[in-house]
């Protein structure tokens, strides 16, 4: 554990055994606590999950190399995805809206507290059991090792027959089980937004992060639940013998690829919507205007969470559906556009005669803002079923959607991290460090995947283990696994700073960025309680409200 | 200064949330109902696609007298906890009861019917496409059931110790909402299952 909950525990370890330490973390039922461990879990995965990336890149650095075996890559391109998106961004955003939303919306703790421990701990141990097929996974065929079947897991690569030993089930129960500590904590997240917001908090005055992060949990209750039916037919057909999948027996392969992506689509967006989130705080804070159009934002949320259910066929068009289901999945696929559009022109306009100011929150989310532009333009090309053809399953499906994880998720949430973490710890962050990281993961993000979509457009296809010299994709393979090297590196700067910071950093006081939202308004680290008296709110600004009594914000209202 | 900032205006007149209970409930049921219509859509996608038999027309019988069983125990845990507002402490008990007698009776059905497959016709879950599709949309049924069962037993249990009081009506009403959901579930099962998948 390389953070900041391990570095609490050494700074409160003054004068208490360590056992009572470990024991008040390991029992807690306070929200900010469950933050702080999904957030340090998930930055320990974060971690592996890069050492997975850097260990294909550099299988990828030359053609013909041999630095992994096949069977290796397969484990190691699996694991990263899966590794990345379930046990990475998933916890890290959880991590954010637990420690968050109770504090902007005014109440004590999340409406279940225990049951937000248990979703938790439940997520800790999907976890724990990916990584422990390492090791188990074998089982007694002695056959196998890590799960190699590709994040999306498609029939018929899982059957019995084709998948021996227990490294598929290791991923099936992991991500079961985790699947059900995020249905927990989208009830919860739910239920506090609904039922415990502080007086005054109308859902016209809730900060957009908590609606967003309302709407994400619906989409979370409504679309990660077939992926945990899905999960039960195949561990059914694993060890029950039945025949969901099992083209044998008039079973079919394409159901897995429905379920599956009805599942695989929608989870984007319940990632990005939390990342809309933070951009919808941070941008308007160091633009010192208030979000422009917060009812538009509102409504685009909503709709995309609609829309975002009705395309997942988009990953499926070369299956050969009828030229009905590709005409609707282009056209629900191409709408989607429109709300997100929507809310990039908001961000704009907020920013748009602001007085700007540059920290590094800012840079991680202007960055974000024209990343994510991109890659909902390349989205945007491969939503369209022709195109789509002619490029998918090739590298340029892989730069598009890192540009959507990398460009999109992972900026706001280094943004997020420069933004929350003085309320977290008490301390800031290093401005210094920060802008080194910035600047470093930036070129180190657009070598990489700007030029991933050449070899792509080239022809080379996604998940080769090695390729022949000459077809052109020589150098610019090189090139994106240097870029990853330089992502690698900045890495390890945010990690320092983050650590370093802890112990040297300036101290943070009650609200460092004079910002408007209630988590401002408490000392940092918040008291356990959050609020000493429940406050009452009048506009969606409260902290403006009080400081600027000759003018608030509830008199427009 | 670890305390919050004065409160900025007067507190609303009214400020009435949704009971917590009753929403996070809610939410289960949505998040549920979202993985019984992924089951329901395996079995509409395989039905008639079994390779070899038995089919549903040749082995299956229609569950009348079972169905009946777990509908009317909707409203008997209806008024059971009507009786239980109203401090009515007999009345809730013997309604309560007679829930789990109707929802034990509906298990029970179950039960007899997978015997029946099982030994005189030999469907299994390995089977075909349909014992694959049946035995898992209606197991996954059964198990709410019994989860359900399992609620209300203890809720009988702690009423019998008289722990149930009239100010835990509310969230007796919230285990009654799973109920009721168990129930309508299996509206749509037995609609597929037994009508549609015929
Ligand atoms: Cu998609």
């Amino acid at each position: 554990m390389s953070s900041d909950a391990m570095a609490i525990r050494t700074a409160e370890a003054a004068g208490r055994p360590w056992v009572e330490i470990l024991h008040e973390w390991v029992t807690t039922v306070d929200h900010k606590r469950l933050g702080v461990l999904y957030i340090v879990y998930a930055l320990v995965f974060l971690v592996i999950g890069g050492i997975e990336a850097v260990i294909i890149r550099i299988q990828l650095i030359r053609p013909l190399n041999d630095f992994v075996s096949p069977q290796v890559f397969n484990r190691m391109f699996t694991m990263h995805g899966t590794t990345m998106i379930f046990f990475v961004a998933m916890p890290v955003l959880f991590g954010f809206a637990n420690y968050l939303v109770p504090l902007m919306v005014g109440a004590r703790d999340m409406a279940f507290p225990r049951l937000n421990a248990f979703s938790f701990w439940l997520s800790a141990f999907g976890g724990f059991l990916l990584y422990f097929s390492f090791v188990g996974g074998s089982g007694l065929y002695g056959a196998g090792n890590a799960p190699d079947v590709g994040w999306w897991a498609y029939a018929p690569l899982t059957s019995r027959a084709f998948s021996p030993g227990h490294s598929t089930d290791y991923w099936t129960i992991a991500l079961l089980v985790s699947g059900f500590g995020s249905i927990g904590t989208a009830i919860n997240l739910i239920t506090t937004i609904l039922c415990m917001r502080c007086p005054g908090m109308t859902l016209g005055r809730m900060p957009l992060l908590a609606w967003l992060n309302l709407v994400m949990s619906g989409m979370v209750l409504i679309a990660l639940t077939p992926l945990s039916a899905a999960q039960i037919m195949l561990l059914a057909d694993r060890y029950l013998g039945s025949h969901f999948f099992d083209t044998q027996a008039g079973g079919s392969a394409t159901l897995w690829m429905h379920f599956f992506w009805i599942f695989g689509h929608p989870e984007v967006y319940i990632l990005i919507l939390p990342c809309f989130a933070f951009m919808s705080e941070i941008i308007p804070v160091f633009s010192r205007k208030p979000i422009f159009g917060y009812p538009v934002m509102v409504g685009a949320s909503v709709c995309i969470g609609f829309v975002s259910m009705s395309v997942w066929a988009h990953h499926m068009f070369s299956i050969g559906m009828t030229s009905y289901a590709n005409a609707f999945f282009t056209i629900t696929t191409l709408s989607v556009g429109v709300p997100t559009g929507i809310k990039i022109f908001n961000w704009l306009g907020t920013m748009w005669g602001g007085r700007i100011q540059f920290k590094t929150p800012m840079l991680f989310s202007i960055a974000f803002l024209f990343q994510f532009l991109i890659a909902g333009l390349t989205g945007i090309m491969l939503g369209s079923a022709a195109f789509n053809w002619q490029l998918t399953g090739s590298y340029f499906v892989v730069a598009h959607f890192h540009y959507v994880i990398v460009g999109g998720i992972l900026f706001a949430l280094f943004g997020a991290f420069y933004y929350w973490y003085p309320k977290i710890t008490g301390k800031m962050l290093s401005e210094t460090l920060g802008k080194i990281h910035f600047w470093l993961f930036f070129i180190g993000f657009h070598m990489t995947f700007d030029l991933m979509h050449i070899p792509g457009l080239l022809g080379m296809p996604r998940r080769i283990y090695t390729y022949e010299p000459g077809r052109g994709w020589d150098t610019w393979n090189l090139l994106v696994t240097i870029g990853a090297l330089i992502q690698s590196i900045a890495t390890l700067v945010f990690v320092a700073n983050l650590i370093i910071s802890y112990f040297k950093g300036r101290d943070a006081g009650n609200d460092p960025w004079d910002a408007w939202t209630l988590e401002w308004s408490v000392s940092s680290p918040p008291p356990e309680y959050n609020f000493a008296t429940i406050p009452t709110v009048a506009s969606r600004r409260p902290l403006w409200d009080i400081k600027h009594p000759e003018d608030p914000d509830s008199r427009y209202e | 200064m670890s305390t919050t900032t004065a409160p900025i205006t007067q507190a609303p007149p009214v400020w009435n949330l949704p009971y917590r209970g009753t929403v996070g409930m809610a939410c289960l049921i949505i998040a549920e109902s979202s993985i019984f219509t992924i089951f329901v859509v395996a079995y509409l996608f395989y039905v008639g696609k079994s390779l070899t038999g038995p089919t549903p027309r040749e082995v299956l019988e229609t569950p009348i007298f079972y169905t009946i069983c777990l509908l009317s125990s909707s409203l008997t845990i209806h008024f059971a906890a009507r009786f239980l507002e109203r401090g009515k402490r007999g009345g809730f008990l013997g309604l309560w009861l007679l829930t789990i007698v109707l929802g034990g009776l509906f298990l029970f059905g179950t039960g007899m019917e997978w015997h029946r497959l099982i030994y005189e016709h030999g469907l299994t879950i390995s089977t075909n496409l349909f014992g694959t599709t049946y035995y898992s949309l209606v197991g996954l049924h059964a198990t709410h059931v019994t989860v359900g069962l399992l609620m209300l037993t203890a809720v009988l249990l702690f009423g019998l110790a008289g722990r149930v009081v009239p100010e835990q009506s509310k969230r007796v009403g919230v285990l009654a909402m799973y109920w009721h959901f168990v129930d309508a579930v299996w509206v749509v099962v037995f609609t597929v299952v037994y009508v549609v998948g015929r």
